[in-house]
């Protein structure tokens, strides 16, 4: 019998070599790095103050990204209509809000006290504590990009879906909700995943309006004992666990979306 | 059961439909024949209001569609009740359109359920006697994706009857199919002709027509030329456009 020999590849070997001893000196320079106290890290890892940091960072992206998805499909909804007003509204919503910094928005959310001193009855301060004005910003931003997003997916059924939905007496809502969306969802799901998993992290923004998110709790620590990288080494953690946890979450959805939907083209 | 007076449709400059005088009588079925682009699909879809018109009218069943007349001007009606003449309108297309999130048996009772508001289980039970109808018991579980052409459009037929329709749309229904996929279709088509359902049939066809149809109407560019029965028509058509139009189409099948 003939034997199959793989040709050698000694720079795969090589590369892999040097790879592997980069990130084993970077390791090994952290850990013995006199700079950084490990205690200080053990200590403040599951501290009330960064436990409730993270709270308000997963109900803060959750949150926006309800708000950020309901708006998403409205403002698509709009963009796709036949009145040139709705569709207008929506592009100028988009360009606005995707054309400035998100910190810039959550600066001005945080400051509307400025321009508006009360709004209606209340006073602005009462009703738009950090929080409210953090979820606010957040989920307003994230509509912009969700909008994008959901328009891509309903443009990507097939058109004849819609006539069939219509020709049987359903309503346009109904044939949206019922056969459009469900449908889109296979083409959304992928980037509209990314889009949380930004958002997540965009959170951390709100830090600058003391949103009172994981970043907030870190830096506040972090001013009062000076251990600066060693509690962002603590947010980094907690920000990576999230980020872990929703990857996984997605790529569960996506599996299942792909088992149901079974072939979103039918053949003759 | 159709009445249609001088249909006008256009799309931006180009007028597709120049005026269509029609009848279909309750029971009977018509088959529109004609070059592409001679605007038999976009008559179809304005029988239903897929498609707006832009001048005449439209009836089914004693009903104008998609209008309200009053003094001189039809004003378009409320699309709830735009909804409720399409629920009576059956329709079926070239390209199927199954909805390929759903399994057959759901694709049959989703409007049952969410317009008409039948209890599942007496949609359940009714989809199943369609897919015996049309010969596809077997595949209520499966998904378009699985089914042939063919296969397919049965269910979109049967899809179509589930919401108990006055009249029945096809959009030329076997042209997207593999050929020997055609005759399947056909016969379940024949089969509804023989339970005396209303049919305007989009079609290729011709021997189709000839045997199923009650008449026979040739479209070209936005007009109907001319119609009759199907014998007279396809046998002896009166003028030109007609005879040069059948002797490509036989000439090219046979």
């Amino acid at each position: 019998m003939t034997r199959v020999v793989p040709r050698r590849r000694p720079w795969l070997w090589l590369g892999s070599a040097a790879v592997i001893a980069i990130a084993a000196l970077l390791a090994v320079s952290i850990y013995r790095n006199p700079n950084i106290q490990h205690g200080v890290i053990l200590q403040y890892q599951f501290a009330p103050a960064i436990l409730a940091g993270l709270r308000v960072t997963v109900v803060l992206a959750l949150l926006a990204a309800v708000i950020g998805t309901v708006l998403g499909v409205l403002l698509a909804v709009m963009r796709l209509s036949e009145s040139p007003v709705l569709r207008l509204a929506s592009g100028f919503y988009t360009w606005l809000l995707r054309g400035t910094p998100l910190l810039v928005q959550i600066l001005i959310w945080g400051n509307l006290a400025l321009l508006f001193e009360y709004l209606g009855p209340f006073k602005t301060n009462d009703v738009l504590t950090p929080f409210v004005a953090s979820v606010i910003a957040l989920g307003l931003n994230e509509g912009a990009y969700m909008a994008e997003i959901v328009r891509a997916g309903i443009i990507a059924v097939d058109r004849g879906q819609n006539d069939a939905a219509l020709a049987l007496g359903m309503s346009q809502p109904l044939a949206l909700r019922r056969i459009i969306l469900p449908q889109a969802l296979r083409v959304i799901m992928p980037p509209a995943g990314n889009q949380f998993i930004s958002l997540l992290k965009a959170t951390s923004l709100v830090s600058v309006i003391a949103g009172g998110d994981l970043l907030t709790a870190a830096h506040n620590i972090s001013s009062a004992n000076l251990h600066t990288i060693e509690l962002m080494l603590v947010a980094t953690f907690w920000y990576l666990t999230v980020t872990t946890i929703s990857s996984l979450g997605q790529h569960y959805v996506e599996r299942r979306l792909g088992k149901s939907g079974v072939g979103m083209h039918a053949s003759s | 059961m159709l009445r249609a007076q001088d249909v006008h449709k256009r799309y931006r400059h180009e007028e597709v439909l120049k005026g269509i005088d029609l009848e279909v009588a309750s029971g009977e079925v018509l088959c529109l024949i004609g070059p592409s682009g001679s605007g038999k699909s976009t008559f179809l879809r304005c029988i239903n209001h897929l498609e707006r018109i832009d001048a005449g009218r439209l009836y089914v069943d004693g009903q104008l569609v998609g209008y309200r007349e009053r003094g001189d001007c039809l004003y378009e009606m409320h699309p709830r009740e735009v909804c409720r003449q399409r629920a009576d309108i059956g329709m079926v297309f070239q390209r199927f359109n199954l909805f390929p999130h759903l399994t057959a048996l759901e694709n049959i009772i989703e409007a049952p359920l969410q317009v008409r508001r039948e209890s599942r289980a007496l949609a359940t039970e009714r989809a199943r006697a369609l897919l015996e109808r049309v010969g596809m018991s077997d595949k209520a579980d499966a998904y378009p994706s699985r089914l042939s052409g063919g296969q397919q459009q049965r269910v979109a037929i049967a899809r179509a009857l589930a919401m108990r329709p006055k009249l029945m749309l096809f959009d030329e229904p076997t042209s997207a199919l593999d050929p020997e996929l055609v005759g399947e279709v056909l016969n379940v088509m024949r089969g509804l002709t023989e339970d005396g359902m209303t049919m305007i049939v989009v079609t290729h066809e011709m021997a189709f027509a000839r045997d199923a149809a009650d008449s026979v109407a040739f479209m070209d560019a936005g007009v109907i030329v001319e119609s009759g029965p199907p014998e007279e028509m396809l046998s002896h058509p009166r003028h030109e456009r007609t005879r040069a139009f059948l002797s490509r189409i036989i000439g090219g099948r046979q």
